[in-house]
């Protein structure tokens, strides 16, 4: 495991990663701001000044409050409270938690089995190849909300249940990256050399292709984690994504959405900015380590 | 018909420099050529790949992109020097009084546009007139090079020509404004042999009969003996020797191009080994200081280490070397 | 050329036929057809009626070959909330969606095109930076926020726009559209806008690509040593060249427009498709979402094969090895 992992790790993939990040002060910046908010993520629940889903310490009657008010207990509601009297600023942390969880979780997910199926579609060529790609070609023609929408529509509401929608809708971008990878490898000698030792197809797929098409994956990876997150978002606001019980910044955005008119701005606009913060940060990482590893490829 | 020897020169290149700076160093394409052309007058430029030729000719149209550009010396046309001239005055004698020729036409014409699109805004980027005349000038000019049912034909897309017949299309755009100099790069070496000597032909005939300098770049010496009246050699951004057609080729003084005359397969006899250069043309980044061919050169001795300057034999035939070959030497050439 | 679009026809037939079967498998075979198919509250004796209607008692094939059948003479279930054919109802709130996707698709090109095209000319200079960096952003503002944003400047902070719903529709060409009135165009702004945002972002990147691949081509060098302007280079040469895989892609998005259409007419409270399909799985009126399935996966299809033949078309290199 060890031994793989730091052929993963090596091939200085990850040091041209953080060099081409480091080159450029727009992806420096945006790299250290999604490192910011991972750690925020993380430490949620000791950064927040109240735990919003506790009910013990939410008071109703400090609900809509503007920015910069102060409770009864002398807290300062940095951000304002919602229509519940919760916290904006504690919500919005316990929400990043939610989105980016939910958002890492999927885009893993899909990443692996997405780039199992291309390795193995590039690896076998022939029927298997070809019933692989019809159906990554036919899921890559309708947009991902599309598909997202109609699969929770059938499945129901429920957490991982948005999961597998977000994996279904993603695991064909990396399945084409990773056969349009392995496809050049696949032709090289140490794969002919593997062969003639005897290893077994998984070893051979696993040890010796993967680490060598990881480049692209990691290019795609970044993105569709921000994707993951943005059409989480999307498909809370819309009322058929994560449970009230699993607020991640989509279900906030959307309760904001109600008291909008009325002008209770810092329902919405916080979490909002705090979401777009996060996925654009993440798209610009993304789109900087594309530049590194295909110049030629753009857009 | 003109008379080559009285006619006016409109073409004088003096020591042009164009140097291309890459983040590998700094490659010096065109280091140092000089030339002349005069009207109705056919220069062949020869070279290997790598020598400048093909720069030299950019240099003269102004089109040479960065990472490059022009670092020295003068391009005099008729008088006007357009080493400095602004990018507007470049634009209105492109394709009007100095055309260009490409190599490989299927390149140089845009596959989604239809020949008469390409011919008809050839004419309105110089003339102000109506696009029925701009149309009968671009089947005329059609005409001109020999492509039968004009009317017709013009209307095509570049990929439902041949080879041939697209590299014709390409002198008749040349020839739309009737220029004062065309520079042609190389525009018949991706053609068929036979084909190849037919434009020849036609662009020997179109030149005396339109007064028009030609200069023809080529890497090929045989192709430049038939068609033209002087030629240049040049290696590794210099031109190591010029002159008449029939003094460069009879009387070579400079090893390098009687190593170029001897490697050609004419001149050699059947059965018989071909004659090569030795060695290999140098990386542009790596040239050997002084006289760049003495590392390849059966005669280089210490003096070569530095630049040779040009020597004048006869009024035309100048060559670089410390070690021009006597005409005892030429008799041992096959 | 016909051979081509005969293939691409059985093409679009087989993915309409295979996603048919999907659904079907979907709403009959994995859930119960009459939960889906039946209110709550329906009576024993609607419960007999639907199952022999439906032929739930037959076996399975005989179930889809019913199904086929209903769906293609238009059939497709009846609505819980409206009480109408579900097939009816869509095709009712269709042109409002239609309406909204063609505006965002217009403000795309005629925004993404020129800013593309000066990006891709002016390549490494700040404007470039700016404007990727701006595309950037553009797809990755959440689109249902960024509505947000836009009604709380526009309307509640400004109020220069109106917040929601869609205004007096004329009759154009015998068409019932916003564009008719001035009223009508007021409310079609601010969601039109929103709807674009990702598609200018997506547009711009295309034509910039396809100019910086453009550029260094021979065929510009050429353009260039006949003396043409370069006016005349970019917007001729270099835009025919780069304009057939843009128009191809913007086609294919077209559908995706619809798609995150569902996102804007549910914050704009705009009369189409999509607010529809939102509200339909919520109250679960499951037999819209079934007749949505069906005609945006038809209306998708048909799209592909449009673009296809259109691309065929436009590229005289391919049309005439068609020929």
């Amino acid at each position: 495991m060890s031994a793989l992992t730091l052929r993963l790790l090596g091939n200085g993939m990850l040091s041209t990663a953080l060099n081409g990040i480091f080159a450029s002060t727009k992806a420096t910046i945006a790299f250290v701001v999604c490192l910011i908010l991972v750690f925020a993520a993380i430490f949620a629940p000791w950064l927040a000044p109240q735990n919003p889903y506790d009910l013990m310490q939410i008071d109703f009657f400090d609900a809509r409050l503007p920015p910069l008010s102060k409770s009864m207990s002398g807290m300062t509601y940095w951000l304002g409270t919602d229509t519940q009297g919760r916290d904006m600023l504690s919500a919005m942390l316990y929400g990043l938690r939610t989105s980016l969880g939910v958002g890492l979780l999927a885009g893993f997910l899909a990443l692996a089995v997405g780039s199992a199926l291309g390795l193995l579609a590039a690896y076998a060529r022939g029927r298997l190849d070809a019933l692989i790609m019809r159906i990554v070609d036919l899921m890559l023609g309708f947009p991902t909300i599309l598909i997202a929408l109609l699969i929770l529509a059938i499945l129901g509401q429920g957490t991982w249940k948005v999961i597998l929608a977000l994996v279904l809708v993603q695991w064909a971008y990396f399945a084409r990256a990773a056969r349009g990878a392995a496809l050049v490898e696949v032709n090289k000698d140490y794969v002919e050399a593997a062969r003639c030792l005897g290893l077994g197809w998984g070893r051979i797929l696993f040890s010796h292709l993967l680490p060598n098409c990881l480049p692209p994956l990691m290019v795609i990876g970044t993105i569709q984690i921000a994707n993951a997150i943005a059409t989480e978002a999307t498909l809370s606001f819309l009322g058929i994504g994560l449970p009230i019980t699993e607020p991640s910044l989509g279900l906030l955005i959307s309760n904001g959405y109600q008291v909008l008119l009325a002008g209770l701005y810092w329902i919405s606009v916080f979490p909002g900015l705090l979401l777009l913060t996060l996925v654009f940060s993440i798209n610009i990482v993304g789109d900087r380590l594309r530049e590194v590893f295909n110049p030629r490829l753009a857009a | 018909m003109m008379e080559l020897k009285t006619a006016e020169t409109i073409l004088e290149v003096r020591d042009l420099q164009t140097h291309f700076f890459t983040p590998q160093g700094v490659v010096k394409s065109v280091d140092g050529v000089s030339l002349t052309l005069k009207r109705g007058e056919i220069l062949g430029l020869v070279g290997e790949s790598g020598s400048g030729k093909s720069i030299t000719g950019f240099s003269i149209l102004g089109l040479v992109d960065p990472p490059g550009r022009n670092v020295g010396g003068s391009i005099l046309f008729r008088g006007e020097e357009l080493l400095n001239a602004s990018e507007e005055r470049l634009r209105s004698l492109r394709g009007n009084r100095i055309a260009m020729i490409f190599q490989d036409p299927m390149m140089t014409l845009n596959p989604v546009l239809s020949i008469k699109t390409h011919m008809i805004e050839t004419v309105l980027a110089h003339d102000n007139v109506g696009r029925e005349e701009a149309l009968a000038r671009s089947i005329e000019a059609l005409r001109m090079v020999g492509i039968s049912q004009p009317e017709t034909r013009i209307e095509s897309y570049p990929h439902e020509f041949s080879g041939g017949m697209r590299q014709r299309v390409a002198i008749a755009i040349a020839l739309l404004h009737k220029p004062d100099l065309i520079i042609a790069d190389e525009p018949t070496t991706a053609l068929d042999v036979t084909i190849q000597s037919q434009i020849l032909s036609e662009v020997q005939k179109l030149c005396r009969e339109f007064g028009m300098g030609l200069i023809w770049i080529s890497h090929d010496l045989g192709v430049v003996a038939g068609l033209a009246d002087r030629v240049a050699v040049m290696y590794a951004g210099r031109i190591v020797e010029q002159g008449t057609v029939d003094e460069v080729l009879d009387s070579p003084r400079h090893p390098y191009t009687a190593g170029l005359i001897g490697s050609a397969p004419a001149a050699n006899r059947r059965g018989a080994r071909l004659q090569q250069i030795r060695g290999a043309a140098p990386h542009p980044l790596n040239r050997p200081e002084g006289c760049a061919f003495r590392t390849r050169c059966d005669y280089a001795t210490d003096m070569c280490l530095k630049e040779p300057p040009e020597t004048a034999g006869s009024r035309a035939h100048r060559w670089r070397c410390f070690h021009p070959l006597a005409d005892a030497q030429l008799e041992t050439l096959p | 050329m016909t051979a081509f679009v005969i293939r691409r026809l059985l093409q679009a037939l087989a993915v309409l036929f295979v996603t048919s079967v999907i659904v079907f498998a979907g709403v009959y075979a994995i859930g119960d057809p009459l939960e889906i198919l039946l209110p709550a509250d329906a009576t024993m004796a609607e419960r007999e009626q639907v199952t022999r209607s439906l032929g739930l008692d037959k076996p399975l094939i005989v179930q889809y070959g019913l199904f086929l059948w209903n769906a293609l003479h238009g059939d497709l279930g009846t609505s819980f909330v409206y009480n109408q054919p579900s097939i009816s109802i869509i095709l009712q709130r269709l042109p409002a969606t239609l309406e909204l996707a063609f505006s965002a698709l217009f403000l795309s090109i005629i925004i993404g095109i020129p800013l593309g095209l000066w990006s891709g000319l002016r390549r490494g200079t700040t404007v470039d930076e700016t404007i990727m960096t701006g595309s950037i952003l553009g797809f990755s503002l959440p689109n249902f926020w960024q509505g947000m944003m836009l009604i709380m400047i526009f309307s509640v902070y400004l109020g220069w726009l109106p917040s929601t719903g869609r205004g007096q529709t004329g009759t154009i060409f015998g068409v019932e559209t916003s564009f008719a009135t001035w009223d009508g165009i007021r409310h079609l702004i601010l969601p039109a806008v929103n709807l674009s945002l990702a598609k200018i972002a997506l547009v711009i990147r295309l034509t910039r690509a396809g100019v910086q691949e453009t550029m260094p081509l021979d065929f510009i060098k050429f353009a260039r040593a006949r003396g043409l302007s370069s006016r005349r280079i970019v917007l001729v040469h270099v835009l025919k060249n780069i304009l057939i895989p843009i128009i191809t892609v913007i086609g294919v998005e077209f559908g995706s427009l619809i798609a995150f259409a569902v996102v804007t007419e549910t914050i704009f409270s705009w009369p189409g498709v999509g607010k529809l399909i939102i509200d339909s799985i919520r109250v679960l009126d499951r037999p819209i979402v079934v007749a949505y399935i069906l005609v945006v996966v038809t209306m998708f299809i048909t799209i592909n094969l449009i673009v296809d033949i259109l691309y065929s078309i436009l590229d005289p290199r391919i049309r005439s090895k068609a020929q």
